[in-house]
């Protein structure tokens, strides 16, 4: 069949991309601009070639140090996230009732925690741990299990950690719950006529149909978590001492604490870059991943 | 491999209190024996899946009981009644190749591996997938889906019985020919109880030993195609089985004699103890109706049109305002709209309230 050719078509991406542009485009630009250039006030900037970026990337530097510091809480934390979350998420989606009025119940409960803002989060844990009026930590602490987030790491990042699964693990649930309701009864009936265990029917049929929810909830997580901010730095400033400061607060400190907009500028890209190499490898693997592996396993 | 009898079966999907003409099969009683080939013929909606899903225990049935071999089973699992289903639309394990699709039940039965090997390669080769063997189960066309859900469905050897729902509904006519075929080779190969839901009489007939028509939830009538031909019980059957159907006509009954229109129709037995009250009709298969030249003694009918179907043609013709199909004798060329009507009596049967009435001889 021959299409038809017509330019002027391309008149109605314009509204897009002129919305686009405004809103992200052109900030990035500013964001390039500042990253390649130096500043001691008065608004007067000098050419710094990749300078930032030399300095970032080496750990010897003060700024690269901070920053594979930082790098590598981050990476940390996300995959502890990930590992904590999606299992769950899954297995919270696999309990739930499929009919009746608990159904209801059910989603509104999950979808709590999601509808709560991050700060107020943050501020209900930060609470919710303290030692002295939290009603976590006073239990905790009553019944001899020594914690304190403020003073000790483990203890902070357990908090943080326990915060962002009791916030977010919801979410991987929904989806997975999404993904669940679209598998058709008959795929069950056919399990059990072909006498599949539970853990079968979970393998078999479950897990590969929830393939594609579970790559969105997976990209989700990781770039939320990867760029987690406000819950950290209510919680715990970035402390002790800099046991929980993740790229987000350190980008902080370093452009509004520091004023140091050439080192924060280069410091975004470079954390722009990271999360979507991180989201296009999982993209790939886990779309590949439903095609690939059992080929494998029919040659063995 | 067993006998399985129903006991007073029904099944409502409302619960069991819902009004008995709401249940989605009503009360039946009835065998399968070991080793029949079955198909359960009738209408969409008619119950024929709710039945195949109460033998499998996909459903629990509202009332009465299901025997294997005399072993109430009405509340064991599916998997304890170690039965094979196979569904209207295919089922594909697709992270698994199509070898480890066949093997699935065999392999979640723990049976040994060169067992499971022998029986998938055997059931690959009836089926004609041993080239796809260890091919990935996705990306295939439905007709190959199928077949993959169907050898699932055989490649146990111990199964009680063998369901099929529909299973050749997503494939081409012309493989359904060929699997159809191939389901009775199997049949007689592997001495498996089948049972085969279809609202497809072709279907139905060329499969069965033994065909079971459903109409409204209720079996109305089991036997053999011959059977269901010749001696429909029920005007349900006389116009469902049968292309045209059967043609059913009020008539007066009153003992060897129907009157139709003014005229008489000779029966081969007589009726006279017909339920007071019933509706009486004559029913009788347009095979057996032959349209002649209107000579008196015959009933006259108007000729509306003419269906030639290759062997046979059949007339479709008007007495007064009641319909008729009539077959058309070979050389026979109406010269006019107006022809007679010649009955076989002994081909004549008398339905009250839709019930066949056995006269007496």
């Amino acid at each position: 069949m021959d299409k038809t050719v017509n330019q002027k078509a391309w008149f109605l991406v314009l509204p897009v991309f002129a919305v686009v542009a405004f809103s992200a485009i052109l900030p990035l630009m500013t964001v390039v601009n500042y990253s390649m250039q130096d500043t001691f006030g008065n608004n007067q900037f000098f050419w710094n070639g990749v300078g930032w970026f030399k300095e970032l990337l080496d750990p010897s530097t003060d700024l690269g140090s901070r920053f594979f510091a930082s790098l590598w809480r981050n990476l940390v934390f996300s995959a502890v996230i990930l590992a904590i979350e999606v299992p769950l998420g899954i297995v919270i989606a696999l309990s739930m009732p499929t009919k009746g009025w608990t159904v209801a119940a059910c989603l509104v409960i999950l979808a709590l925690p999601l509808l709560i803002p991050w700060n107020v989060v943050g501020t209900i844990w930060q609470i919710f741990g303290r030692e002295d009026i939290g009603l976590l930590g006073y239990v905790l602490n009553h019944i001899g299990i020594h914690y304190n987030y403020v003073a000790n790491d483990i203890d902070a990042w357990i908090t943080i950690i326990v915060m962002d699964v009791w916030h977010w693990t919801s979410l991987v649930a929904l989806l997975c719950y999404a993904g669940l309701k679209s598998i058709p009864d008959a795929y069950y009936q056919a399990a059990q006529i072909d006498g599949a265990s539970r853990w079968s029917v979970f393998t078999a049929i479950q897990l590969p149909k929830m393939n594609r929810v579970l790559l969105i909830a997976v990209l989700l997580r990781f770039m939320d978590s990867f760029m987690i901010y406000t819950e950290p730095f209510v919680v715990t400033g970035g402390g002790p001492g800099n046991s929980t400061t993740f790229i987000s607060i350190e980008l902080v400190k370093i452009a509004l604490g520091q004023f140091d907009l050439g080192k924060a500028a280069a410091l975004s890209l470079v954390y722009n870059l990271i999360i979507l190499i991180v989201c296009w490898v999982f993209y790939t693997v886990m779309t590949n991943a439903g095609i690939e592996r059992p080929q494998k396993e029919g040659v063995a | 491999m067993a006998r399985i009898d129903l006991v007073d079966l029904a099944h409502s999907y409302g619960g069991n209190d819902a009004a008995p003409e709401s249940f989605a099969l009503k009360p039946i009683s009835m065998t399968w024996r070991q080793g029949g080939a079955y198909a359960l013929l009738g209408p969409s909606g008619c119950g024929k899946t709710t039945l195949l899903n109460l033998i499998s225990g996909i459903v629990t049935p509202s009332r009465g009981k299901i025997l294997f071999d005399g072993t109430d089973i009405t509340l064991r699992s599916t998997r304890e009644r170690n039965i094979a289903q196979v569904f209207q639309f295919p089922v594909i394990y697709d992270t698994m190749t199509v070898g480890q699709n066949l093997a699935f039940p065999l392999k979640n039965r723990g049976v040994p591996k060169a067992e499971v090997d022998k029986r998938v390669a055997e059931i690959g080769r009836l089926l004609d997938l041993t080239a796809d063997l260890k091919r990935k189960a996705t990306r295939l066309t439905a007709d190959a889906k199928q077949k993959i859900s169907l050898g699932r469905g055989l490649v146990r050897s111990d199964v009680a019985a063998v369901l099929f729902d529909e299973p050749l509904t997503v494939i081409d006519p012309e493989l359904k020919w060929q699997l159809r075929s191939k389901l009775k080779a199997l049949h007689r190969e592997l001495d498996l109880t089948m049972i085969y839901v279809t609202h497809d009489q072709t279907e139905a007939l060329t499969f069965a030993d033994t065909v079971v028509v459903m109409h409204d939830g209720r079996v109305v009538q089991s036997g053999t195609p011959a059977e269901l031909f010749e001696k429909p019980a029920h005007t349900f059957v006389g116009y469902f089985i049968g292309s045209p159907g059967m043609n059913i006509i009020a008539a007066e009954v009153k003992g060897r004699e129907a009157r139709i229109d003014g005229h008489t129709i000779a029966l081969s037995r007589g009726y006279d103890a017909l339920p007071p009250g019933a509706k009486i009709e004559i029913g009788v298969r347009p095979e057996f109706v032959e349209v002649a030249a209107p000579t008196p003694g015959l009933l006259k009918a108007k000729i509306d049109r003419i269906d030639d179907l290759g062997r046979i043609r059949f007339a479709r013709v008007r007495v007064g305002d009641v319909k008729f199909a009539a077959r058309v004798p070979a050389g026979f060329a109406p010269s006019e709209g107006c022809v007679g009507l010649k009955f076989e009596p002994s081909n004549v049967h008398v339905y009250a309230d839709s019930r066949l009435v056995e006269g007496a001889a």
